[in-house]
């Protein structure tokens, strides 16, 4: 036992109970235990000497990106420290929410190519952590050492789930050696990255590593494998999709078949044409052309072979269920043969017997939506301010925002504007969110107009929060100063609801405010480091 | 003679909020919307009208040259001090060029503010350097400082005989012993008006619930408050230096009467400790020309800010005057010739065997001292377990970070900064370990504050 050791026994004890060894003559025992308790004390932190380092972590990749311009690395902590939660619930007054300009921020500095400030880093992986919807930028953003820093830190492990390949790099692409032994042997996660990243490389290829393995996988995994094959689907991948198309798994050959009849060339697409145009026909005999619609009556073994369902979902009737099925999957290309040689435009305005014309128009969708076929969509779509746009037509809100999604962003955002010009915000809000930001002028203008006679017709502001808040983010930046006239609060009238107009000055001025604010964001990230 | 400089980033302004609270709140108003009329003068004020919920907007006014660090008026009612209004007119001010515009000429409102203060300044300077109310009568404070004198040996005895008492009996006993009888102790001291000692006795009272080792730091601070004690019962027989050290530890008061150095100070750190009367702010500066450390205190009243506030990275051409004793660091601010303006300096650093020294041979002069303020030079944050260490680039000795040190935020980002690399850290290194308040990145970059 050591002298300090020592003491400390004696003074847990007590001097009463274990006199101490030592002591001066003349002094009561605590007092000199204190005595020598202040010497020993000072001594050992007097003593004290650095200890053995630690093993080291690996230092971080290098980041060669260049650093944030000074201005806009400030921007940057201020974004971050708005964090978390502001603008929940409540008056959101007139300061911008700055919260929800941090992915605008992210993918202006991602598309420049800039580095985070290594010291931000703790605090963007915590904006990621709370919103996953922040997460690819905010990573791709915050870079290799993000990645290093969450194998130190059990709070940012998603980091690591987010990454490629668990946050290992994947082989290099011309290391075919190393590429088959990380697919022979690799972890799912790290196989699905790799067949990814592949895939979107050297489409062939990726396609050939899996029919290697194929016969071997187990079904879930065989599903996943499949589905990364969305990605850079041709010509090439049929005869292995063919092939798929009698799996054991029926859920991989739904898959399969879905996949084939996005190939317009082929062969099912074929199969599937051959039936579905001996269900729909040109019917004459009437005042004018109309369509005739005779559902298939039976789900045949080749047609579940080709990936149709045979039992509908509850409450649907089988053969529409299986009509729908058919055309969904059929080439449109193939309609204007069967259909007296007519355009997308003169079938779509065709009228359709029997009331079949919802569930026809409704597959053409899907089938324009899967084909990517513009030209469909567009016939599908029809003219924005036609009355029928505006109303629940045969075509749902959701399925024109996906129609939509298939047009080039120029036309869509002008087919949305005239919407908005013909029919007002109520339904808008879906199809402003497939719109390319920042929104084309026409568009902007459109909204705004919308929005100052829906302050005309006397409603609160908040009535319109979404468009308002999308509004904040996508406007065009240069449009601000088209807004100045709408700041000032006006003479309150008879019919509108009390208060409204200082609410809805409020709300243009955030508008504005947010405006600037982003112009400012953006030129912040011009300038050079 | 003030010139307003650089202007301030966000995060120096953000340092000058009270809490987060206010810190959110001003951030929120750092952007052109509610502002209007905003400005700011070559002499450092900056002003803009805020539209709040009222229909009067509130005028807000800045003077970031103040003699005493940044002054704020606000005719907002908040009691946050400075309030939202000044901080977000201030992140206005940092963060765009065309926001607040330098300008000849203050608006009226501004105008008057700004002479009043001007005014009221000048009135001071002349009174500072002549005689205070307490020389008045130098009779009459002799007195006073012996009453106090006795009081306060008094209460050491007294305190000296529980001390006693509890190695009598054996620390075992204290762990069952209420939290009560420590605090009615340093109620006692408060009484004889040794808050130093008073203080001490109430950090000894939490130390049995501190978790393993308990006995071990206990017996360490019962024996360094008993020399404390010792000390001053004895202090006519110390030599000059050690009794300052102890009257400045008892907690009596001293005047800054070392001689005005004047220097360009560098800020190295700023950081707050909250009690629940009382907010204690700790600046550090490294002096650029003569390569001192030295420490300004700040406090403020529950919930309020310190008044003095320098941001770190900023360093201003001031005078400081020594306080006597405690190792010589603590300084009071005195003069200044210029608002504080960005300085891209470093301290010079160290590796971690001179640190550990350094804290040693400063016991000497100071034998109560926590930690001593300290630049590393070539660090890297390694992991150890559940701790954390900073390990000498180019030798195999690491220094552990302090307890605290493992569980703040700026931990994380001192870690993100090195990325495993080398970096300049300064901070407080002492028995307890290392606890890195500011970090600097290899080659180029700022000041990045951890705290």
């Amino acid at each position: 036992m050591t002298a300090w050791e020592d003491l400390v026994t004696t003074a847990l004890l007590g001097t009463d109970r274990r006199p101490p060894v030592t002591g001066g003559a003349g002094r009561e025992a605590p007092e000199a235990l204190l005595d020598e308790a202040a010497v020993a004390t000072v001594r050992r932190r007097a003593g004290l000497c650095p200890a053995p380092a630690a093993r080291r972590p690996e230092p971080a990749a290098e980041d060669p990106r260049p650093a944030l311009p000074a201005a806009a690395a400030r921007r940057l902590a201020m974004l971050l420290s708005g964090r978390p939660g502001t603008g929940t619930g409540g008056r959101r007054g007139t300061s911008p929410d700055l919260m929800e300009l941090l992915p605008q921020w992210l993918a202006a500095a991602n598309a420049r190519g800039f580095a985070a400030p290594p010291q931000m880093l703790p605090a963007l992986l915590d904006a990621a952590r709370g919103r996953t919807d922040l997460r690819p930028a905010a990573l791709a953003f915050a870079g290799p050492r993000a990645l290093w820093l969450a194998r130190l830190n059990q709070d940012w492990r998603f980091a690591l789930r987010a990454a490629p390949g668990g946050g290992t790099t994947l082989p290099d692409p011309e290391d075919v050696e190393a590429i088959r032994q990380l697919w022979q042997e690799g972890l799912f996660a790290e196989r699905v990255a790799l067949l990814t990243a592949l895939r979107a490389r050297t489409p062939d290829a990726a396609r050939e590593l899996l029919a290697g393995t194929w016969a071997t996988e187990r079904a879930e995994d065989r599903l996943m494998f499949l589905d990364s094959l969305r990605t850079g689907l041709a010509g090439g991948d049929e005869p292995f999709l063919e092939q798929a198309l009698s799996d054991r798994s029926r859920n991989v050959r739904t898959t399969a078949a879905e996949l084939l009849s996005a190939l317009p060339g082929s062969a099912l697409a074929g199969r599937m044409a051959v039936r579905a145009g001996a269900c729909v026909a040109v019917d004459h005999t009437g005042d004018g052309p109309v369509i005739a619609v005779e559902a298939p009556p039976e789900c045949d073994a080749g047609m579940e072979r080709d990936g149709v369902v045979a039992k509908p979902p509850a409450g649907r009737g089988e053969r529409s269920w299986w009509l729908g099925q058919l055309v969904e999957a059929t080439p449109l290309t193939a309609w204007s043969a069967r259909l007296g040689g007519r355009t997308s435009g003169e079938i779509v305005a065709l009228p359709v017997a029997d009331g079949w014309q919802g569930e026809l128009h409704a597959a053409w969708s899907r089938a324009a939506v899967r084909q990517r076929d513009a030209d469909w969509a567009r016939a599908l779509l029809g003219a924005p301010a036609a009355p029928e746009a505006g109303g629940p037509g045969a075509v749902s809100l959701a399925e024109r925002a996906k129609l939509l999604a298939t047009l080039e962003g120029g036309e869509r955002a002008g087919w949305v504007a005239g919407f908005i010009a013909a029919h007002g915000l109520s339904e808008a809000f879906q199809l402003l969110g497939v719109c390319p930001v920042p929104w084309s002028a026409p568009l902007g203008r459109a909204v705004v107009d919308a929005l100052d006679i829906a302050r005309d017709a006397g409603s609160y502001p908040w009535s319109f929060s979404g468009v308002m808040g999308l509004a904040e983010r996508c406007l065009d930046p240069a449009e601000a100063s088209r807004l100045d006239g709408l700041l000032a609060v006006p003479d309150e009238r008879e019919d509108a609801s009390p208060g409204a107009g200082g609410y809805w000055a409020e709300a243009f001025q955030r508008l504005v405010t947010t405006l600037r604010l982003r112009a400012t964001m953006l030129a912040e990230l011009e300038h050079a480091p | 003679m003030t010139q307003q400089g650089v202007r301030w980033s966000a995060d120096q302004v953000l340092a000058l909020a009270s809490d987060a609270a206010s810190r959110k709140a001003g951030s929120r108003l750092g952007a052109a919307g509610p502002w209007s009329g905003a400005g700011s003068c070559e002499e450092g004020t900056v002003w803009g009208l805020c539209k709040g919920s009222g229909s009067k907007p509130y005028q807000t006014i800045v003077d970031i040259a103040g003699p005493a660090g940044p002054a704020y008026k606000c005719s907002c009612p908040s009691r946050k001090f400075p309030c939202k209004h000044a901080l977000g007119l201030l992140l206005l001010w940092a963060g765009e060029d065309d926001a607040v515009p330098t300008v000849a000429q203050a608006p009226d409102w501004a105008e008057q503010w700004i002479a009043g203060r001007r005014k009221r300044s000048e009135d001071k300077r002349p009174a500072g350097g002549g005689s205070s109310p307490a020389a008045a009568d130098p009779e009459a404070a002799r007195r006073r400082a012996e009453k106090r004198a006795e009081r306060v040996t008094a209460g050491a005895t007294e305190l000296e005989q529980r001390l006693t008492d509890l190695l009598r009996g054996g620390l075992a006993a204290a762990e069952q012993a209420r939290y009560g009888l420590w605090e009615e102790t340093a109620a006692r001291m408060v009484d004889a008006q040794a808050p130093g000692l008073a203080a001490r006795v109430r950090e000894l009272g939490a130390i049995p619930a501190s978790g393993p080792g308990w006995p071990v730091r206990l017996l360490e601070e019962c024996a360094l408050l008993h020399l404390l004690d010792q000390g001053w019962l004895r202090r006519d027989r110390l030599p000059e230096g050690l009794a300052a050290t102890v009257r400045s530890r008892i907690g009596l008061p001293a005047s800054a009467d070392g001689p005005p150095v004047r220097d360009r100070w560098l800020v190295l750190a700023q950081y707050d400790t909250v009690d629940v009367k009382l907010t204690t702010r700790r600046i550090w500066l490294h002096g650029a020309g003569t390569g001192r450390t030295a420490l300004l205190l700040s406090y403020g009243a529950a919930g309020r800010a310190p008044e003095l506030a320098l941001p770190v990275g900023l360093a201003l051409d001031a005078e400081l005057s020594a306080y006597p004793g405690t190792g010589g660091h603590r300084a009071a601010l005195g003069e200044r010739f210029a608002a504080p303006a960005p300085l891209p300096l470093r301290p010079p650093g160290i590796p971690t065997a001179r640190a550990a020294a350094r804290y040693g041979e400063a016991l000497r002069e100071d034998p109560w001292l926590e930690s001593v303020p300290v630049t590393l030079e070539r660090v890297v944050p390694v992991p150890d377990g559940d701790s954390w260490q900073l390990a000498d680039a180019d030798s195999k000795l690491a220094l552990p970070l302090t307890p605290a040190a493992r569980s703040r935020p700026g931990l994380w980002q001192l870690v993100a900064l090195s990325g495993g690399a080398p970096v300049t850290v300064f901070g407080e290194c002492g028995h307890r370990g290392f606890t890195p308040l500011t970090a600097w990145a290899e080659g180029a970059g700022e000041a990045v504050p951890l705290c």
